[in-house]
């Protein structure tokens, strides 16, 4: 893939730049971002901490006392002049996660249906049906920015946040949809919550999704949400 | 109670807030994990050093005010930071002031660290170092994240904190070296912090004009007070932010994000405070006033290195006052 005319390298902070590949949220430039991460990743000097993938951009944070600024520039620079990240073909993995729609699980979903012309049961069905790519994470641990939400289901945000998001809450903001890992505060349109746990800390791999992942919705019902929730603690 | 030969300190009451810090988490940005950690790295590795611990070792970071610990066996503690006075009362009732910036041999009774002057935040060092589980690499509180320190989150009146195993000699009354590091300049009354404005051409500048600083401030971000600025009209699309990232919300007022910042963010950019200035910045207090100053990048760079600098001639400078103490910093890795 060779640079783009987009293609920008700036300072975020000391210690860190900023390579930004696109200036919009489109499919194009998130798979442009999550092929070169990974040729980033697997080229990065001793010194280089972390690499944050988002819609367009990313962030390269390196131990100063390790490697310079410029030092890391020029390996950017000679990364972007090399052609070794190609468009990955099928993405990341395909995660599954099951979801219990509606009722005391989804608060929103009979009003965010009754604002988009449909019932609760098509609002649940079209947000399972489609498959989304988690573009970054983000807000909190674990939070994952789903791109790829049907554009007939787009929602404004709460005009006044809840003070207390139940953890595992699955929602739309906008055009983006996303999972709440932690009971936290929010503005979102809670229309579902997932038994899973997408951030433990204490596991060897702390985040269910990983920017990049595929991530499908499977429907579930309250008493297969408490059987996965029992096997899932 | 702890268990037999696990030496702990019993906090007495927390102070406003109180946490576990060392050097903060790296590795996990992508997954949306801060970085956390002192607010000065720099200031908490030299009061572990006055200590004899390795620089990464857990201390205790105070905002406003200290806290109030008990120690049941004899420690050595350090406090660094903002100035801040503080008095130990032993088990007989007597008392006597605990210097900054020094290593200071403590007998078993209280440590009441008092109120911060010229500045917000300070860093105690206990011998041996705050023995909570590392949890991804490190020992800090994410507050957000309700993980690291001590069960994720700030200290309470109550709370044991388990300490590292180090042996300090008998001590019958609170022993200091007459010396004392001065770590930084007072900070003045009203600070000058220097930054790396944004590249792009055409974007509001923070100079000329003074910023107060909110008091809705905290370990995430710092807001600012003053004459809102004009937004550049485009709403960015979310990107990697870092400590030290200068945004603008749409309501004009710029904020500074801190240690305790989210990983990635959608308001436009304003630049980034030079690193240097980063632990000068963590001690404003909440209603003070600022200034800012436009830096190169180069420039910045150039200020740090001759921070790094600084900090190597203290290094040589205190490796020939402190005793052999029982764990030596093993490579005191020059902040």
């Amino acid at each position: 893939m060779s640079p783009t005319p987009h293609v920008r390298i700036e300072a975020l902070a000391d210690d860190a730049w900023l390579l930004t590949l696109g200036d919009a949220i489109d499919a194009v430039s998130m798979a442009r971002v999550h092929a070169r991460v990974d040729d980033l990743r697997a080229t990065a000097p001793a010194g280089i901490l972390d690499l944050v993938p988002a819609y367009a951009s990313i962030g390269v944070f390196f131990d100063p006392r390790r490697l310079g600024a410029g030092e890391v520039h020029a390996w950017l620079q000679s990364r972007l002049a090399s052609d070794a990240a190609r468009r990955r073909e099928s993405g990341g993995a395909c995660i599954e996660v099951p979801v219990a729609y509606g009722g005391e699980f989804g608060p929103d979903l009979e009003d965010a249906a009754r604002e988009l012309g449909m019932d609760a049961e098509t609002l649940a069905s079209r947000h399972a049906a489609a498959e989304y790519t988690v573009a970054m994470i983000g807000f909190a641990p674990g939070f994952p920015y789903l791109a790829g939400l049907d554009p007939a289901l787009a929602l404004p945000r709460l005009a006044t946040p809840r003070t207390r998001i139940p953890a595992g809450s699955v929602a739309i903001g906008g055009a983006q949809t996303g999972i709440y890992p932690r009971e936290s505060p929010g503005g979102w349109r809670l229309l579902g919550r997932t038994p899973l746990a997408l951030f433990d800390p204490g596991r060897a791999s702390p985040a269910l999704l990983q920017p990049g992942d595929r991530v499908r919705f499977r429907p579930v019902d309250a008493d297969a949400f408490a059987r996965l929730g029992e096997v899932t603690k | 109670m702890s268990a037999r030969g696990v030496a702990t300190v019993e906090v007495l009451a927390a102070g406003p807030l109180t946490t576990v810090q060392d050097r903060g988490r790296t590795g996990w940005r992508h997954v949306g994990v801060a970085c956390a950690g002192a607010l000065d790295v720099d200031a908490a590795a030299l009061a572990n050093r006055l200590v004899g611990n390795p620089p990464g070792s857990a201390v205790l970071e105070f905002t406003l005010s200290g806290p109030r610990l008990r120690f049941a066996r004899p420690t050595r503690v350090a406090v660094c930071g903002a100035l801040v006075d503080a008095v130990f009362i032993e088990a007989g009732g007597r008392r006597s002031a605990v210097g900054h910036g020094r290593p200071v041999e403590l007998p078993p009774g209280e440590l009441r660290i008092g109120r911060l002057r010229l500045g917000v935040r300070g860093w105690l060092a206990i011998a041996g170092g705050i023995d909570v589980p590392e949890c991804l690499g490190s020992r800090s509180t994410d507050l957000r994240g309700g993980f690291g320190g001590l069960d994720g989150r700030r200290l309470e009146t109550g709370d044991r904190l388990p300490l590292g195993a180090v042996q300090v000699d008998r001590v019958r009354r609170p022993r200091a070296p007459a010396w004392w590091v001065e770590f930084d300049d007072p900070l003045p009354a009203e600070p000058c912090i220097r930054y790396v404005p944004d590249a792009r051409p055409g974007g509001p500048s923070l100079d000329g004009s003074g910023w107060q600083l909110d008091p809705r401030s905290n370990r995430q971000g710092l807001r600012l007070k003053g004459d809102a600025l004009a937004g550049p009209g485009v709403e960015a699309v979310s990107a990697a932010v870092a400590p030290g990232t200068i945004q603008l919300p749409p309501d004009g007022q710029p904020i500074v994000l801190m240690a305790d910042a989210q990983v990635t963010g959608g308001y436009p950019r304003l630049g980034h405070v030079a690193a240097v200035d980063m632990p000068r910045l963590a001690q404003v207090a909440p209603g003070q006033w600022l200034q800012w100053r436009a830096i190169d990048a180069a420039e910045s760079q150039r200020l740090w290195m001759l921070r790094r600098a600084q900090w190597r001639r203290l290094s040589h400078l205190l490796d020939e006052r402190l005793p052999p103490y029982a764990v030596r910093a093993t490579e005191f890795d020059l902040p």
